[in-house]
């Protein structure tokens, strides 16, 4: 976000710099072909495990499988039926519908999520970087002493549980719940899955075996992966969801040129 | 009425028509040449960032007995289906030989007894399927370096491929690792494995480990060591079986 004046609802103002419009857009296209090769590389072996080792004749925290002609979901004891959704066959615990490529080719997921893992990777790099150095972090990303406030927390959660998205001058910065939703993501759940990723090489282990020790063993890993993953894939329906809120033809345009027209604000 | 087409019926076939279209487009897309080849630099890219970034003779993690795991289970070819092998597997392997040659000075031609007289290395390491499972396991070994300076290899070679006797569809599988992998340490020609005789199911009577590389680099069964130049002329030309046949990658470090 640009500094600037303060402006009243109405009024067009600079909201995104050319590099978060560039990241925002690679990103969209990267985090999902990353998200659907990596649903297809599961599909291989539904199971996941807390430790160093886990396979078949181990137990598995979290299966999606199939009991003959219906799907279902186990994470611990807790069975959930899923119809024809998920585990509608054998090698296939995600629908062809949400997988790259779209019947089952464990060799080719492999070769998509590897080649866009560097685009996820290289200019993830570079974008911490630029925050970091233009001060976008500490000024547009990190949330001010007041917003942290208890108070004004609870204040926020409230105004998002009831819809009432910020208006006029309030508008132009980011509200406290979404500073904390894009540093969990920036910062958080993407170097998460890169690093768990990159633990799961076994010549990365041979060379960096401080990944194994920081995430308890290469099958923990792999079940931190696919939550980080699940957690990126939450952000992104609720990112989605809220932009369909705030109005998604402002917000898109705001994500292409940069301008943002600040809500008017709402007649008390 | 069963002529009408209901609201709930339209939508539910125009939605599984435009999910049908999208899964055409999107495999058409991984179908095309252009964009495998694009892909594959991502590939290349992988394999050379690892082997530059990293130390390429630092050893795969060991674990302790305890850390192993309780079942070990078994993967691809379960019994290889050919005579010659049934007879060498009634005989306990008696008339078996190993042959290492190709680019060597010296080729060879090793019995089992031989093999398990040569200094051994034991390790217990992690396998990783490249479906995604990991198990613990023990291995004993002749280390493959000494088989290879023992042959002479020459100048030439790049590239050490192995020949299998199990067979997939009637052809038998071949795997194949380069020179940094070949004199590793932890590379070893297994003959035991969790304090026992190899079984058949892991390979009896010798399978590879290249601890660093997911299990379909680590052949069972291995016949024959061969040391080549360039893997043209290997198979398909890709380097391995899987490479070959279904497009998995030749460097499997990741």
């Amino acid at each position: 976000m640009a500094e600037g004046t303060e402006a009243a609802g109405g009024a067009i103002v600079y909201r995104h710099r050319r590099a978060t419009r560039l990241w925002h857009w690679l990103n969209a296209l990267t985090i999902f072909v990353m998200l659907m090769s990596g649903m297809m590389i599961f599909n291989a072996h539904p199971r996941l495990y807390w430790g160093k080792y886990g396979a078949n004749f181990d137990r598995s925290w979290l299966e999606i499988g199939n009991n003959g002609s219906n799907g279902y979901l186990r994470i611990g004891t807790l069975v959930v039926p899923t119809g024809q959704v998920l585990g509608r066959a054998r090698l296939q615990a995600f629908p062809p519908l949400v997988t790259i490529p779209s019947s089952y080719n464990l060799a080719a997921g492999r070769q998509w999520h590897f080649a866009f893992a560097w685009l996820l990777v290289l200019p993830g790099l570079a974008y911490w970087l630029w925050c970091i150095v233009t001060g976008h972090l500490r000024r547009d990303l990190a949330p001010t002493r007041g917003q942290l406030a208890p108070k004004h927390l609870w204040q926020d959660i409230k105004n998002h549980a009831r819809l009432r998205l910020p208006t006029g001058t309030e508008a132009q910065h980011y509200n406290v719940l979404q500073k904390l939703a894009y540093l969990t993501v920036i910062f958080g759940l993407l170097p998460l899955v890169v690093l768990t990723g990159m633990t799961m090489s076994p010549s990365l282990d041979a060379a960096w075996p401080w990944l194994l020790d920081l995430f308890g063993g290469r099958q923990s890993a792999r079940s931190i992966h696919f939550l980080a993953a699940a957690g990126i894939a939450a952000f992104i329906l609720i990112h989605l969801v809220m932009v369909v809120l705030a109005g998604p033809l402002n917000e898109i345009r705001s994500m292409i040129t940069g301008r943002y027209r600040l809500p008017r604000e709402r007649p008390e | 009425m069963s002529q009408l087409i209901s609201r709930r019926r339209l939508i539910g076939s125009l939605g599984a028509g435009t999910g049908g279209l999208l899964l055409a487009a999107c495999d058409r897309i991984n179908a095309s040449p252009t964009v495998q080849r694009v892909l594959g630099i991502g590939a290349s890219a992988t394999m050379s960032a690892q082997r530059i970034v990293t130390d390429r003779t630092a050893l795969a993690p060991e674990f302790s007995a305890a850390e192993m795991s309780p079942m070990f289970r078994t993967n691809g070819t379960k019994m290889p289906s050919s005579a010659d092998y049934s007879t060498h597997l009634a005989t306990d392997f008696r008339d078996w030989r190993l042959v290492v040659d190709g680019l060597v000075a010296r080729p060879l031609q090793l019995s089992l007894d031989q093999i398990r007289r040569m200094p051994a290395r034991t390790q217990i390491t992690r396998h990783d399927c490249v479906e995604g499972w990991s198990a613990i396991g023990k291995w004993s070994g002749v280390p493959l370096k000494l088989l290879l300076d023992h042959a002479g290899i020459g100048r030439a070679a790049r590239f050490i491929v192995f020949h299998c006797a199990d067979s997939f569809g009637g052809t038998p599988y071949y795997e194949s690792i380069d020179l940094i992998d070949a004199y590793h340490p932890q590379t070893i020609l297994a003959w035991g494995m969790n304090d026992k005789l190899l079984e058949v199911g892991h390979g009896a009577p010798l399978r590879l480990r290249v601890e660093r590389q997911l299990g379909y680099k680590h052949a069972k069964y291995v016949m024959r060591v061969e040391a080549v130049g360039d893997l043209a002329a290997i198979g398909g030309g890709k380097g391995g079986y899987w490479e070959d046949v279904s497009g998995y990658q030749w460097y499997a470090g990741i």
